[in-house]
């Protein structure tokens, strides 16, 4: 800008902030006093270029494809490629949970992404006195790799690309998709997809942990070198703010989080041996998307930004994909009302827009009756269908990161930017993630930004349309999904058959190699397959690392 | 003075949603309650054994994985094969409407669903504790 024209600019703002506006504000108040953002950052009534002036442009926001890779991972984004459509399903059987999958890939969906119930992801098998009551409910239930060969009967492993929501036991789960895959003819490196794998945030968040924090490092770094040689196009694992969003934090919490719990991988690798670009371009990440449309883009923006800083100056990786956030999105299940479920629909198209805008490699919609039950098949279409229309219909994906020069956006992308980094300095202060987690730190910090956000809710400060405003007297909601309770019967049924089949011999001699491949320090990853291909079961083999490992105990809570 | 009303927080079954349980426990420690939150994977056996040798006026379950069709009602039965029947049950969590009579059938005093306020929880437990 122009020395003149810039002195007229600013001789312009300041009559309009001191009199135009000044003026109305004075016979008009505001509707609050103080507008603000979750993350407390406040908002401005209007941005200018002087909000944007000291950015240097190709420092800070440069050029897609190129680093810091603010406007995006690809020189062309979208105009290439849609993002991939992937709505997270699975439910009851893997008999049933196929079906489903078969369905969604018909109706236009592109990549699988598959839910697993609790007892799965806690690694106890179905017939566990703990699974009682769980078994098929969130999600399928998969005991051997007799179920996974089921869930994925008829999908071909080289053409779909395959998610799994898995943490604790995520290594068993993967060994179990390259068992099946070779099966179908299919070669692990032909195999594309991404195992969710990121322990930390369990521990801070979610809750679905099995292991201590230092053998769950164990079994992630086994992963990372297992893969970066044999399953080259897997994403071994995604780091995942979506759970600490859920629990309650703020954009600028779960940048930061989510940024410090991959730092903390990152350096296991690289204390573990490993170089850095040689794991770290398969390294992905989960972000939520929530209501404030604006801070949600300038919230992706600001974390690709931040990432690609701590990659090149932190890790000194010189891979460019070393240094590049990609990332999953899935909108926000906790914005969802159970009151006037229709509504979720419009709240699902604004924060899938937010990810869209945002530049997300993927995206999973919400169904309008999440907050009700599992998703009907119809609520799963929906939620599909709205990206498909934002793909498709509103041009948004037309030209690469449209938000970009937005004054406020990009004030806003360096705001979050600053406080997240603010954040991961504390956390480095206190030892790294890990020990950030261990002392409730990021446990009390996200407490605190859920409890507030509850009394914002309670005092009407924050309104949610429907819960308490404009609210309307219903009738219970029909057609919700219901898991049969037969399930955790046939589960139990169909795993005693498979223990009487299988040859025990070879089950006890892979189980048994493990565990002394557990206590030494071989990688794990090759003798779980060999386990898994024998048809131990995952709480066997889950078992069997207990005995080595230990379980994880929280400390008590109050 | 009177006694402060003791409620034990629980989260029963696999599922580590705690959000709202934590949310609840400390609106229920604003409004002057004494609460016990016991953590994540509580078996129906612990959250009992809890209760009694906390000597609870109250047990507040939450659930969302959809396991509450067993979980509470298993409750139920282990308070009353302990011969305990003065203390106030009540469940939240994602619980769709056509379970709640079945629930309530075996004891539950409430259910609260997605988007009850806190203050809502409050009084109803201070209004219905037994002793």
């Amino acid at each position: 800008m122009a020395e003149l024209q810039k002195e007229d600019l600013k001789i312009a703002h300041s009559r309009w902030r001191g009199v135009t506006y000044t003026k109305v504000v004075s016979k008009f108040p505001e509707r609050k006093a103080r507008f603000e953002g979750s993350s407390g950052i406040e908002v401005e009534p209007l941005y200018t270029p002087f909000d944007t002036e000291n950015t240097d442009y190709l420092e800070n926001i440069g050029y897609p494809g190129e680093f810091p890779f603010t406007r995006g991972v690809q020189p062309t984004m979208y105009r290439g490629r849609f993002w991939t459509m992937r709505q997270y399903a699975g439910f009851a059987t893997a008999e049933e949970s196929n079906r489903r999958y078969k369905y969604l890939l018909d109706q236009g969906q592109t990549g699988l992404s598959v839910a697993f119930d609790l007892p799965t992801q806690i690694g106890y098998d179905s017939d566990n006195a703990l699974s009682l009551g769980e078994v098929g409910k969130v999600g399928v239930a998969i005991d051997s790799l007799a179920d996974m060969e089921i869930l994925f009967g008829g999908i071909p492993l080289d053409k779909v690309s395959t998610s799994m929501t898995i943490n604790a036991p995520a290594s068993v789960l993967l060994a179990m998709y390259i068992a099946v895959a070779e099966k179908q003819g299919v070669t692990a490196d032909q195999l594309d997809g991404t195992i969710q794998n990121d322990i930390l945030k369990e521990y801070a968040a979610r809750g679905t942990y099995i292991f201590p924090p230092k053998p769950s490092m164990r079994l992630i770094t086994n992963i990372f070198e297992y893969c970066s040689k044999s399953v080259p196009k897997w994403n071994t694992i995604s780091i995942s703010g979506y759970h600490i969003r859920e629990a309650g934090a703020t954009a600028v919490q779960e940048v930061a989080f989510t940024l410090a719990d991959g730092i903390a991988y990152v350096q296991a690798a690289v204390d573990a041996g490993l170089a850095v670009d040689d794991f770290a371009p398969r390294l992905s990440f989960f972000f939520n998307a929530h209501n404030d449309l604006f801070e949600e883009v300038a919230k992706f923006r600001a974390a690709r930004r931040l990432w690609a800083k701590v990659m090149r100056d932190r890790f000194g990786a010189k891979n460019p994909k070393s240094m590049m956030l990609r990332f999953h999105t899935q909108t926000a299940g906790c914005t969802l009302t159970a009151q006037q479920p229709d509504n979720n629909v419009v709240r699902v198209a604004m924060q899938a827009l937010a990810a869209v805008l945002g530049g997300t490699q993927s995206l999973h919609t919400n169904s309008r009756d999440e907050a009700l039950a599992l998703p009907s098949q119809d609520s799963v279409r929906i939620a599909l269908r709205t990206q498909q229309i934002i793909a498709y219909e509103s041009g948004v994906a037309d030209t690469v990161d449209p938000m970009a020069g937005s004054y406020y956006v990009e004030s806003l992308t360096d705001k979050i930017e600053a406080a997240a980094a603010g954040y991961i300095k504390r956390i480095d202060e206190m030892g790294g993630a890990a020990a950030a987690i261990e002392r409730g730190f990021i446990q009390n910090e996200i407490e605190e930004s859920a409890y507030k956000y509850q009394m914002e809710l309670e005092s009407s400060d924050r309104v949610v349309v429907g819960l308490n405003k404009f609210q309307i007297t219903e009738a219970p909601p029909k057609g919700l999904l219901k898991v049969d309770p037969a399930v955790g019967e046939q589960q139990r049924a169909k795993l005693a058959a498979l223990r009487g089949r299988r040859d025990g011999a070879a089950v006890g001699v892979a189980l048994d190699a493990l565990r002394q491949a557990a206590s030494g320090s071989d990688n794990l990853m090759p003798y779980i397959i060999d386990a898994v291909k024998a048809y131990a079961t995952l709480g066997e083999i889950c078992d069997t690392l207990r005995g080595v490992f230990g379980e994880y105990k929280p400390q008590a809570a109050y | 003075m009177d006694k402060k009303i003791r409620v034990l927080v629980a989260k029963p079954g696999l599922d580590g949603h705690d959000r709202g349980a934590k949310v609840v426990a400390r609106a229920l420690r604003d409004a002057g309650m004494e609460v016990i939150y016991t953590g994540l994977r509580q078996t129906p056996d612990q959250i009992v054994a809890t209760a009694i040798q906390e000597d609870v006026d109250a047990i507040a379950m939450s659930i969302l994985s959809g396991a509450h069709g067993y979980l509470f009602p298993r409750v139920m039965e282990l308070l009353a094969e302990r011969g305990v029947d003065d203390i106030l049950v009540i469940g939240g969590g994602i619980i769709p409407e056509e379970d709640i009579p079945a629930l309530k059938e075996c004891g539950i005093a409430e259910i609260f669903g997605p988007g009850t306020l806190t203050s809502d929880t409050v009084r109803f437990i201070r209004e219905n504790v037994k002793k």
